[in-house]
């Protein structure tokens, strides 16, 4: 039991907080920027982190689940406006089925609500679908799941709820991935959906980091009655705890991104649920803190923490949010449903 | 980046696990009964004579020089089999292993760690609790020995314990938090009265107070040198905050299976509300006992104990609470004649965001030596 990065892991954190500071939008003007959401793109294709979960010669993804996690929380620390889970949860379908890489940027189709993986086009929508042409879903097949895909109007991209991650509605049908590939199964979709909750909680977690972060500067520099505000009791306790919820979401989230590939599916599933009840609770209540110390600014759309909190807004629902994964953890338990 | 276990940590998880078949003994499922304490000192002894309690210290003081994440499994197997949890004394034996000479410390190590001796912790005072340095009792010097008179308050297990390690001011001229210092002071002597405290829950056996009217203590019962009281205060706090060293992830694990069964045992009993709170009571402490694996797997590196304690103190807080909710809900609060036991648990979860610190000075501490804000 030794659940410290190891210095790989140390130094693709590192890496991947420097291009988030880098290249991220550092303000709300930014990102209306598009040369630079452009280079972020660029730099985060060249990376190659989105090609983690790719499979490897003998059919393990390149990297484990705490490696794409390790980048995701970056991304999320730093707002990063360039396709991320999406393409990751898109490689791993591909990864399970035995289908070779996409052609083109790749997302993927999650239920009406976002529960769940989009089992059929009614209702469907794409997550992290900038730049995308396409997005991943399944068809149930009788004996377990077909992979399939739609195309995506690549213009009409939908940035309602997440400035930073577009959502998007299928325009074309929806067809078979073209065979012979592997038919889906239960396990397969748990496996999945567990590797998609953890990457949801560590882009909440780099959230969660990024508002406390922004609230704590703000606390510093704001002087009211002649002082900082962050000299005082009540402002104090807020942040403390909105600091004490991310340290606990970070330890379940590190734990739900080792479980995908170390624990039996139905484990990493019941894993993922128990961090991705804890995280999203978290995440909103810590976003609304970081507006609730900006006051008046808070409120107003120049500053960045709304953008925190619309973030992880999407993250929370991405797979079911607090109700959905309490129903999970309680049904590893044996009850309910 | 592993939370399974090494080859090493598996083969002690079996010899745990086999042990416990035989040896659990048969106490009350939580620290809300009185007879719980009464057999704790026997639990705390067979738990070390078999190997398996204060693993992480010193060869030389009774432990055996494992990594922390030993007593990971420890938790985890006695929730599993329905044990009692660890002994909650790290602290003490953290505070003396930091400030003590190697007189004192062979001297009283061995016995706190192997549970012949039973310690309290003589801190708070009724005119300081928060503001702890502000405290009152004092020790005169006479001749070889130390005489103490003061009053000390919210002492947890004062009646069962041989020792008390007292804070008392030994110089009245400087600040007060530099006039401080550490004594072992045998409680059965003339001059030292304990009287039970009782606590909202009802208990009589964890709770006390501890009057000194001249008691006496050789000075060569020191801890740490004179005006270092403080200091080894503070390193004593810091680790009563800390999940990992109290051991309580096996208390609530074991609390909210049992809440889990009787849910499971009728379902139709119980509505969505307390299903819920079960639900939360499941996820706080399972973050707990990640957390409590992540925070010792940093000690492998020889970190040192700093105001991240205040961090997992607020946690553990949220959690006891979190399954004294769900206690409350699911197993009732006892009216009409129904079992209180459940409501016992509730209540005894209240002292978890006072004891060791309230959870205002552990924000406190967050706020300022965590996030940098300005005093």
């Amino acid at each position: 039991m030794d659940v410290r990065l190891t210095p790989d892991q140390q130094a693709l954190r590192d890496a991947a907080a420097q291009l988030a500071g880098r290249l991220g939008p550092r303000t709300v003007r930014e990102l209306d920027d598009e040369t630079r959401a452009a280079e972020l793109g660029a730099a985060l294709s060249a990376s190659g982190w989105r090609e983690l979960r790719v499979a490897d010669d003998d059919g393990t993804p390149l990297a484990s689940g705490v490696e794409a996690a390790i980048v995701a929380e970056q991304l999320g620390r730093g707002l990063a406006d360039a396709p991320f889970i999406g393409p990751t949860l898109a490689a791993e379908l591909r990864r399970l089925a035995l289908a070779p890489p996409a052609g083109v940027d790749e997302t993927v189709m999650l239920a009406p609500r976002l529960a769940a993986l989009a089992s059929g086009p009614e209702g469907a929508v794409a997550i992290d679908a900038r730049g995308a042409g396409s997005a991943l879903l399944v068809l149930p097949t009788g004996d377990g799941y077909a992979l399939a895909a739609a195309e995506l109007p690549v213009d009409q991209v939908d940035v309602r709820t997440d400035l930073t991650r577009p959502t998007a509605v299928p325009s074309g049908t929806v067809t078979r991935l073209p065979g012979p590939l592997r038919t889906l199964t239960g396990d397969d979709l748990a496996t999945w959906t567990a590797l998609g909750l953890a990457l949801a909680c560590a882009d909440l977690v780099g959230t969660m980091q990024g508002a406390v972060q922004l609230a704590c500067d703000y606390a510093v520099a704001r002087r009211q009655y002649g002082a900082a505000i962050g000299s005082f009791q009540a402002v104090q306790h807020l942040l403390a705890d909105a600091f004490v919820s991310m340290e606990g979401s970070r330890s379940v989230a590190l734990h739900a991104a080792w479980a995908v590939d170390a624990l039996p599916a139905d484990d990493a599933l019941a894993a993922a649920s128990v961090a991705k009840a804890y995280c999203a609770r978290a995440g909103r209540t810590v976003c609304e803190t970081a507006i609730q110390v900006h006051g008046g600014i808070g409120n107003t759309w120049e500053c960045l923490a709304h953008v925190f909190l619309r973030r992880a807004l999407l993250s929370s629902d991405t797979l079911g949010g607090t109700g959905d994964s309490l129903a999970r953890v309680l049904h590893h338990h044996r009850i309910g449903r | 980046m592993d939370f399974g276990d090494s080859p090493a940590e598996a083969e002690f998880r079996a010899r745990l696990r086999a042990w416990l078949r035989d040896n659990t003994p048969a106490l009350p499922a939580s620290s809300t009964d009185d007879e719980y304490w009464a057999g704790q000192a026997q639990w705390h002894r067979s738990l070390y004579d078999a190997g398996f309690f204060g693993l992480s210290w010193p060869v030389d003081i009774g432990g055996q020089a494992l990594p922390s994440v030993y007593d990971v499994i420890v938790d985890a197997e006695l929730a599993a089999a329905g044990a009692p949890p660890r002994p909650s004394l790290g602290y003490l034996v953290e505070g003396i292993v930091e400030h003590a000479n190697e007189d004192v410390r062979q001297r009283f190590l061995p016995g706190i760690v192997n549970g012949r001796d039973r310690w309290c912790q003589g801190f708070s005072e009724p005119e300081a609790g928060s503001d702890l340095a502000s405290l009152r009792t004092r020790a005169d010097r006479d001749g070889s020995d130390y005489v103490i008179h003061g009053h000390k308050v919210w002492t947890s297990y004062s009646d069962d314990a041989d020792w008390c390690l007292v804070l008392a001011r030994t110089d009245h001229e400087v600040p007060k938090h530099k006039g401080i210092s550490a004594f072992a002071v045998p409680m059965g002597q003339p001059g030292v009265e304990q009287r039970p405290l009782r606590m909202i829950n009802g208990i009589t056996k964890e709770f006390g107070e501890v009057l000194f009217d001249g008691a006496r203590v050789p000075a060569a019962n020191m801890i740490g040198g004179p005006g270092e009281g403080w200091a080894l205060a503070m390193t004593v706090v810091s680790h009563e905050r800390e999940p990992g060293e109290l051991g309580y992830v096996a208390r609530y694990t074991k609390l909210v299976e049992a809440l889990a069964g009787r849910v499971r045992g009728d379902p139709s009993r119980f509505g969505a509300e307390q299903v819920r709170d079960l639900g939360w009571a499941i996820v706080e402490s399972e973050m707990l006992r990640l957390h409590v694996i992540r925070r010792l797997s940093d000690r492998l590196d020889g970190m040192s104990h700093g105001p991240e304690g205040s961090v997992d103190k607020l946690l553990m807080t949220s959690v006891e609470q979190a399954v004294g909710h769900a206690a409350v809900s699911i197993g009732g609060a006892g009216h009409g004649g129904g079992d209180d036991t459940w409501l016992k648990v509730y209540l005894y979860s209240r002292a978890q965001s006072v004891m060791g610190g309230t959870s205002q000075i552990q924000r406190n501490l967050v706020a300022r030596r965590i996030l940098g804000l300005p005093a």
